[in-house]
């Protein structure tokens, strides 16, 4: 039992631990913690008292209950507990599975901090495991590629400077069929609020712009996107432990919305990429909190539903769910207003899966999961039955429709309910405000 | 047996009260140190508000998730750890020790509570054992560091119960059981069982961050 009997082939893998002698690991390793981890890495590796209680906590060990390599301290004993243990004098083989485990079987959505009596954050420290193969060349192919793309590109898709300003042209053009005067402001210096989205978006997302410039001209909002770099919020390289490029993404990310002087910054429905604006980029940049304010599309959303400034023409039929990201919900406490925002646009009762909030079970797709890629997908679905049978139950009780404000939940939630035939529909917020609030004429 | 006895609540004692508090305080003092030089971004955030609420939703039994998860688990530990701090500081043999070396005394626990008391940490041991040794998802992350902290922390309490019940020899017994609650004052800083230092504040941390950052319950 453990990492090592459950290995699956990946290039990327492959050929980082090709590469390696074990002269290189030994001195990255320490080279990591010695120089990068401190008095945390020292605190929960010395008092974690190997108790077991998180083992009810992480939803791969529920979902592999007679197997124990799954809990949140069975994973951090096979990774970190033999670093520290061996003093990285590992072999190239015990790198692969290490990679493996911390990049495909931890979403770091930290459900397990509920668990920890001693505060341990697990997440913590599989993002340091992450952090070492990163400087040791062994990440995961697809979800290298898109690290790479935010080098060469500066977002995650390989869109190109062109490509963006023209997908937004290409929004604006059809959108003004259906809003004539509806337009996608871009570099509009002192806006109101300054949009940004993750690279999906334009890429093979792109009805969400368009959305998107939708609710913004039914709100009245005064907007704008900008035309150059920066206008990408997601960051895979904080996943994959490329910290360097993470905070030149944030900084691109800020200081473009510092150019345009507007007052704040608005995120789309995504999960990761609120984290790394809101709480984990500007660490590394020093700053303590936001040189520019942040908000999430749900509080947005809540907010202008708050001032009236969308009105329905009709309300969308219930009942329905509600999947809670981790990294909004557990990362930032929306889970009031997602339910606020969700009463206000449906016709019915919210079916709670159960748990739900902050003790919500993750989608299994975030923390740069399912950017890994097709080789670790049939995993991360079997990884996550207790999702499954968490939407079965509301399936049961007539919901058809889950209301999922996350990218990376949508594509995790969309794997299981595919796999489990469960039938349910996913929506953003956006989709449904888009579908149901009153269309402003010429 | 009497200069054995000597020793051991004399030099023997005041190293090992010497090695915990000055052990403690050097492994606090200099853990605050590594975290200011390298966990800049982590302290930065520490607010004793949020600090306190996160300790004392824990201090709560079944209030945490994790706890209300794990019953058995929950009422060993709380059982365990009440027993463990009350049951030593005001046995009543103890209180005399402290009034016939320091003059100070305060009150104390009836001799059979303290008995039973005692009979709770023994048992709660047996039980911690019993899950390393039963339960998959303990035993597969169970170190020799784990039984060493479990010993240690049980032998002070059955060589006491043993003594107090005059089994096995008085006067060989209460030998070991001073010398086992030495070794387990001196273990404190140095083993496991430093979680007894540290986990104020590995709990404020993880209080402070979802308190003050993340704006949801860490319990």
């Amino acid at each position: 039992m453990g990492i090592a009997e459950r290995l699956i082939e990946d290039v990327g893998l492959r050929r980082g631990v090709s590469k390696l002698t074990p002269e290189k690991i030994e001195r990255i390793v320490n080279a990591v913690i010695s120089g990068e981890t401190g008095a945390r890495l020292k605190a929960y590796s010395e008092t974690c008292m190997r108790c077991g209680l998180c083992a009810e906590a992480c939803h791969f060990s529920q979902s592999h209950p007679d197997d124990p390599s799954f809990t949140p301290a069975g994973k951090v004993h096979q990774t970190m507990g033999v670093l520290l243990k061996t003093g990285g004098r590992v072999d190239a083989d015990f790198i692969y599975g290490m990679a493996q485990l911390a990049y495909t079987e931890c979403n770091l959505c930290r459900r397990c901090v509920h668990f920890c009596p001693i505060g341990v954050d697990t997440g913590y420290i599989m993002s340091t495991v992450r952090r070492i193969c990163h400087k040791l060349g062994v990440t995961p192919q697809y979800i290298q590629d898109t690290a790479h793309s935010h080098s060469a590109v500066y977002n995650q898709m390989w869109v190109k400077d062109v490509e963006w300003t023209d997908s937004l042209q290409w929004q604006e053009d059809e959108a003004r069929e259906e809003f004539p005067g509806l337009r996608i402001p871009l570099e509009k210096e002192g806006a109101d609020i300054y949009y940004s989205v993750i690279a999906p978006e334009p890429k093979f997302r792109t009805q969400l712009i368009y959305q998107a410039a939708a609710i913004m001209h039914a709100a009245g909002v005064d907007w704008t996107m900008p035309a150059h770099p920066g206008w990408d919020n997601s960051d895979m390289c904080m996943f994959t432990g490329d910290f360097e490029m993470m905070g030149r993404l944030k900084r691109r990310h800020f200081e473009s919305a510092q150019r345009l002087k507007v007052k704040r910054i608005v995120m789309g429905e995504c999960g990761h990429a609120f984290r790394s604006v809101y709480d984990v980029g500007n660490r590394w940049l020093g700053w303590r909190w936001h040189p520019v304010p942040v908000m999430h599309a749900v509080e947005f959303y809540w907010e202008l539903i708050q001032q009236g400034r969308i009105t329905l023409a009709k309300k969308f039929p219930g009942p329905v769910t509600v999947q809670d990201p981790c990294n909004i919900v557990r990362g930032r406490g929306l889970e009031d207003k997602l339910r606020e925002v969700t009463r206000f646009l449906v016709d019915g009762d919210i079916i709670e899966m159960h748990p739900n909030k902050e003790h919500n079970f993750c989608c299994a797709a975030g923390g740069g999961v399912i950017n890994c890629g097709p080789p670790f997908k049939n995993q991360r679905v079997a990884g996550n039955e207790v999702k499954a049978r968490q939407l079965a139950a509301t399936a049961e009780r007539g919901v058809k429709t889950v209301i999922t404000p996350c990218h990376n939940c949508h594509g995790g939630l969309h794997d299981i309910i595919h796999h489990h035939k469960l039938g349910m529909d996913l929506k953003f917020l956006s989709d449904i405000i888009y579908e149901c609030m009153v269309k402003p004429a010429a | 047996m009497n200069a054995a006895y000597e020793f051991v609540t004399g030099p023997l004692a005041w190293a090992a009260w010497g090695i915990f508090l000055l052990g403690s305080a050097w492994r606090l003092v200099s853990m605050y140190q590594l975290a200011k030089k390298k966990d800049a971004s982590s302290l930065a955030f520490m607010d004793w508000g949020f600090s306190l609420r996160s300790i004392v939703n824990w201090l709560i039994p079944f209030n945490a998730l994790g706890w209300r998860k794990s019953p058995a688990m929950t009422v060993a530990t709380f059982a365990f750890h009440v027993c463990l701090l009350v049951g030593p500081i005001f046995l009543a043999a103890h209180v005399m020790l402290w009034d016939q070396f320091f003059g100070i005394s305060y009150a104390s626990l009836p001799d059979n509570v303290a008995d039973v008391m005692t009979l709770v940490v023994i048992a709660a041991c047996l039980y911690f054992a019993g899950r390393r040794l039963a339960q998959p998802e303990v035993r597969y992350i169970t170190t020799g560091q784990d039984w060493l902290a479990l010993v240690i922390v049980l032998a002070p309490f059955l060589t006491g119960f043993l003594a107090y019940h005059q089994v096995g020899g008085y006067e060989l017994m209460i030998i070991l059981h001073v010398v086992a609650g030495e070794i387990m004052l001196a273990a404190i800083p140095f083993t496991r069982l430093s979680h007894m230092v540290f986990a104020a504040f590995t709990r404020a941390y993880m209080g402070s961050e979802f308190g003050g950052v993340r704006h949801a319950r860490d319990w």
